[in-house]
């Protein structure tokens, strides 16, 4: 059990910055899920957490302490990798006890670590068998298995999930949850993924070309997110966003369409409306011109263009509408769903 | 999906397969052929003729004490050539493995020995280790140990064994260092953070994933010191001394071409050839059971 702690942490590789400093306090037994796209740094800010990677410049504590200069073996933590890292010439059994054998404990601490281990990841009869004879999902547990008989303070997944299935990460997605809370163990989790990021988090980093954009709940991300660049990662469909100019306390969109909002904000502005904001109203401000009609059964999605313009357009209604192409559709939305960014910098500003 | 060619007549077929038929019957088939016929007979001391024997040779041969000896001779040389050859390539592999900076230097300068043919090989260790006007043992001297492995025969076994190895060095190293890369870096990362320092990781992770190339380079080196060192023993230690260098592959030749006893010559040929195909089959038995994990 331990908190964690990044103080304006920088990485460096030769004269490349790759993380620009990112601040984040990690309370003790708090899942948090650092997101991105590919590229944005996330995993190497896992790995310097670890110690796979020097920190160049800030502070990494564990527990209070600064890290920064220890081995990785020393810093208390277990980390999954997204190939799993089995040894492969070992036994399941071998891989779960090999740190144990090399920490010097006795063999019947060992056989009841292990043991215990296995029956919480329903790995028995699997004990004797190599990874190889394994699925993937079998695969991800034993590796789950070997970072739990270590009891460590500190998790670390590096998108753990990410060479499953669909249907298998679903499932395992609630079981590496389950399992975090019932040990109570702090964790850093790192995906693309929104959705795992969404369920799984008690909060989340959201990451952009090596800065932390917004570190939040999931929802305190998805209802106000603090950047344009997190308004439209999280969410799916992602968030409509549009350039347009602020007057009097209305957003007034390509096309001319004005929605009441309040800000006390005038000029230009990047409005985002998310898909599922928006309702089928007679009276509504907006109006699109429908060019494809997606039904998911619960939810159609519509694709289109602001009306009169090329502007992209997409609304999400509830139930199964059938649609031409060409179909003109009033659309209202509430002022309280109108993300405000400034155009420039990318910021919330209402 | 398997891609066939299908040729319309016989003609192109058959030249195409020509060249490497006629050059697999000249110089593979023919001889053999004749090693087979010949370990059969005994010629004449003129050689105007020859008395055929059956398997009279073979008989022989085996109750020969040299031909034995040469047995464990053959034994002791191949060991420690391979040995000799795959420990220090592992250990230059591990460490050029570990660099950094400068890794391409290291790398081209550890293969250039392999460039070097055997015989010449030989020569540059036989005037280094000369008795009278070598370097080395002149130093040898200079500390007080007399060099001499024309007279002794556990030095002369030394010295073919270093000669030998030698240029081997490189070779395995070329393949031991292409297989440590191939090592997923992950799995020496799990290593650390479960707590194995460097050595500990190189002897339970490591090594082990490296188990196919180590057996593939411990069949070669053994094919390598039982045919290719020929040029070393001759050049450095001709066989001697009192046979104390004389590998299967060498006492072909010495009974052979020196001694003109072609009919045991032959015998030996046609064991040899035995002794080559035992290992090539080991080989792809082995090689086959533990294509990678």
């Amino acid at each position: 059990m331990a908190t964690v702690s990044l103080k304006n942490v920088k990485k460096r590789f030769g004269s490349t910055e790759v993380i620009h400093g990112v601040s984040a306090d990690i309370a003790d037994g708090e899942f948090i899920v650092i997101v991105g796209p590919s590229g944005c740094g996330k995993s190497t800010l896992l790995r310097m957490v670890a110690g796979l990677e020097t920190v160049s410049e800030g502070v990494v504590e564990i527990d209070g302490a600064r890290v920064n200069e220890k081995e990785p073996m020393d810093r208390d933590i277990a980390m999954v990798f997204q190939n799993y890292a089995l040894y492969p010439h070992m036994s399941v059994r071998q891989n779960m006890a090999y740190s144990l054998k090399i920490a010097g404990l006795a063999k019947s601490e060992i056989d009841r670590k292990v043991g215990e281990a296995a029956r919480l990841l329903q790995l028995e009869p699997y004990l004797d068998r190599k990874p190889k004879q394994l699925s993937g999902g079998q695969r991800q547990r034993v590796a789950m298995g070997r970072a739990i008989v270590r009891e460590p303070s500190v998790f670390l997944f590096d998108e753990p999930l990410s060479n499953l299935d669909a249907k298998l990460r679903v499932q395992m997605r609630l079981e590496i949850r389950q399992l975090q809370a019932k040990l109570g163990v702090t964790a850093l989790y790192v995906t693309h993924d929104q959705v795992e990021a969404m369920t799984m988090a008690d909060r989340m980093i959201v990451m952009n070309e090596g800065r932390a954009e917004q570190i939040g709940t999931p929802l305190e991300v998805y209802e106000k997110p603090a950047t344009l660049f997190a308004a439209q990662f999280i969410g799916s469909p992602a968030m409509n966003v549009v350039s347009g100019t602020l007057e009097g306390g209305q957003a007034v969109l390509p096309g001319g369409a004005r929605i009441a909002c309040c800000t006390a904000h005038e000029g230009p502005a990047a409005i985002g409306i998310r898909p599922e904001d928006t309702h089928a109203d007679a009276d509504g401000a907006l109006e699109m011109a429908v060019d494809i009609a997606e039904p998911l059964g619960a939810t159609t999605l519509l694709h289109g263009t602001l009306y009169g313009t090329e502007v992209a357009f997409t609304a999400s209604l509830p139930g199964v509408h059938r649609m031409e192409a060409g179909t003109v559709l009033r659309l209202a939305v509430a002022p309280a769903a109108i993300h405000l960014f400034d155009p420039e910098t990318g910021r919330r500003i209402g | 999906m398997e891609k066939r060619v299908t040729f319309k007549g016989w003609l192109l077929p058959l030249a195409l397969v020509f060249p490497q038929a006629f050059i697999s019957a000249v110089f593979f088939f023919y001889p053999a052929g004749q090693a087979v016929w010949q370990s059969m007979f005994i010629p004449d001391p003129f050689g105007l003729s020859s008395q055929f024997v059956g398997l009279g040779n073979f008989e022989y041969l085996f109750s020969d004490p040299y031909y034995r000896s040469s047995f464990v001779t053959t034994a002791v040389f191949s060991t420690l050539v391979t040995v000799v050859s795959m420990v220090p390539a592992l250990f230059l592999a591990v460490l050029a493995d570990r660099l950094v900076k400068g890794a391409g230097t290291y790398r081209t300068l550890l293969i250039w020995p392999y460039a070097v043919a055997p015989a010449v090989a030989g020569v540059l260790w036989m005037f280094m280790f000369n008795t009278r006007v070598g370097v080395v043992s002149w130093y040898l001297g200079q500390l007080g140990y007399t060099w001499n492995h024309v007279l002794d025969p556990n030095e002369a076994m030394g010295l073919v064994v270093v000669a030998s190895a030698w240029g081997r060095i490189s070779y395995n190293f070329l393949f031991f260092y292409a297989a440590l890369q191939a090592v997923p870096r992950s799995l020496i990362e799990a290593a650390a953070i479960d707590g194995a320092r460097f050595w500990r990781r190189f002897f339970t992770i490591v090594l082990p994933m490296l188990s196919p190339t180590t057996f593939f380079l411990l069949v070669v080196n053994i094919v390598y010191a039982f045919f290719e060192t020929f040029g070393v023993i001759h050049t450095i230690t001709s066989g001697g001394p009192q046979q104390a260098t004389t590998i299967l592959v060498y006492k072909v030749y010495a009974d052979g071409f020196v001694g003109q006893d072609l009919g045991s010559s032959a015998a030996q040929s046609v064991v040899l050839l035995v002794v080559v195909g035992a290992l090539t089959v080991i080989q792809f038995r082995f090689i086959e059971r533990r294509v990678h994990y």
